[in-house]
Order: C-alpha cells, then sequence, then structure tokens
C-alpha cells in the first residue's frame, strides 16, 4: 500500500467517525424530552463530530494538497472554546425561563439572581402571568 | 489506489448525507421546539452541522477557500448564539 492509499482510507474513517457522530447529536436533540437534557446532546457531541471532520481535512490536505494547514486547527480551537460559553448561556436561558426544574436555593442569598426581579418591577410580576416556556 | 479512492468517495457520500440528515432533525427541533432555550439550542447546533458541511464541500471540490467561510460562519454562529441568549436573559444585548 502506498502513503496516498493509507491516507485515503484514514481520511475515510475520520469522515465517517465525524458523521456519525453530529448524526447522534442532532438525534438526541430531537429525542430527548426535557431541555436540560436536550442541551447535552449537540453541544458535546456535535462539537467533536465537526473536530472529527476538520480533522480529516487537514489530513487530506496533508496527504493529497500542499503540506499542513492550520486553518482546521484554527476552527478546531474556537469551536472547542466557545461550545461551553454558548451551553452554559443556553442553561441560564432555560433557568430565567423557568423551562426546567428550579435549582435549590443558594445558601447565602435569597434566590438566584437570574430569578430575581427587582424592587420596582415587583408588581408587573405579579400582575402579568409569567409565561411558562 | 481505486479501491482506497472508491472507499473515500463513499465516505464523502455518507457523511454528506448524515451531516444533512443531522441538519434536518435539528431543524424540526427548530420548529417544534417548546421553549426559548431549545430554539436557541437548535440555532446553535444548525451554525455547527454547517461548518461540517461547508468542510465536506471543501473536501470533496479539493478547493481552499472554503476554510476561510468556514471560519466566518463559526465566529458569526457563536456571536449570534451569545447574542439571542443574552437578549432573552437581560432584554438587552449591550447594556
Amino acid at each position: 500500500m502506498s502513503f496516498a492509499e493509507i491516507g485515503a482510507f484514514v481520511v475515510g474513517i475520520c469522515l465517517l467517525i465525524g458523521a456519525f457522530f453530529a448524526l447522534v447529536g442532532s438525534i438526541g436533540l430531537l429525542k430527548f424530552n426535557d431541555s436540560m437534557t436536550r442541551l447535552h446532546a449537540p453541544t458535546k457531541v456535535g462539537t467533536i463530530g465537526v473536530g472529527m471532520l476538520l480533522l480529516a481535512s487537514m489530513i487530506y490536505s496533508w496527504v493529497f494538497g500542499e503540506g499542513w494547514s492550520m486553518h482546521e486547527l484554527l476552527i478546531m480551537s474556537f469551536l472547542f472554546v466557545t461550545a461551553p460559553i454558548s451551553a452554559n448561556f443556553m442553561a441560564k436561558v432555560n433557568i430565567h425561563r423557568r423551562a426546567c426544574d428550579t435549582p435549590p436555593s443558594p445558601p447565602r442569598d435569597e434566590t438566584w439572581s437570574t430569578l430575581n426581579v427587582p424592587e420596582a418591577d415587583r408588581d408587573i410580576e405579579e400582575t402579568v402571568e409569567t409565561p411558562v416556556n | 489506489m481505486s479501491m482506497a479512492e472508491d472507499f473515500l468517495n463513499w465516505a464523502l457520500i455518507i457523511a454528506f448525507v448524515s451531516v444533512a440528515l443531522a441538519q434536518i432533525m435539528a431543524m424540526i427541533r427548530l420548529w417544534i421546539g417548546p421553549s426559548t432555550g431549545d430554539r436557541i439550542l437548535a440555532l446553535d447546533t444548525m451554525v455547527v452541522n454547517a461548518i461540517g458541511l461547508i468542510v465536506l464541500l471543501g473536501i470533496a471540490q479539493g478547493m481552499r477557500i472554503y476554510f476561510e467561510v468556514s471560519l466566518l460562519v463559526a465566529m458569526l454562529g457563536f456571536v449570534s448564539t451569545v447574542a439571542y441568549a443574552r437578549f432573552v436573559l437581560r432584554g438587552d444585548i449591550i447594556e
């Protein structure tokens, strides 16, 4: 087997693994039955799937193209850094909109800051029904 | 060589179909998603899968120009997700 053949097999296997992970992440997004549970599937599995696709692209340009390319490494590191941040923001949105169970009350303060209503808005909060979901 | 090329071509086709199916499933969750958090999550998933589709297109056509596109899409997707979540949380994006 030549170098290019082994490279083609490695690229194909990386492509299959990455596509499988991306598909599993979206199946989890569609099938799970709770907002916080649904948050798990695409933010971790989908990110690793796209990371494998980028790795396949890197190996492809190393074997068949013109040497190593650092673009994919840049995209991969950016995705891996930003995925937990956006997942944290979406979890805060879920808590804020009461789309999940309310977390247990904090040890020292009265309530969580995202659920806190300012003093001036208390009467609005009581008259207007907060939309569930 | 032809066997390895065949394997690579089939793997590309299977990867295209799988990522497109993942995109369609995220779109269904965007359509039915009961809460706002689910819709933001479905949009974020669609951006990540779109990056995967662009990378696959770059492999299939052997062109280098697509990586700049996918880097731009990654940055725009992160910023739009954070902006949408902050708008729901605070009622304002930049305070």
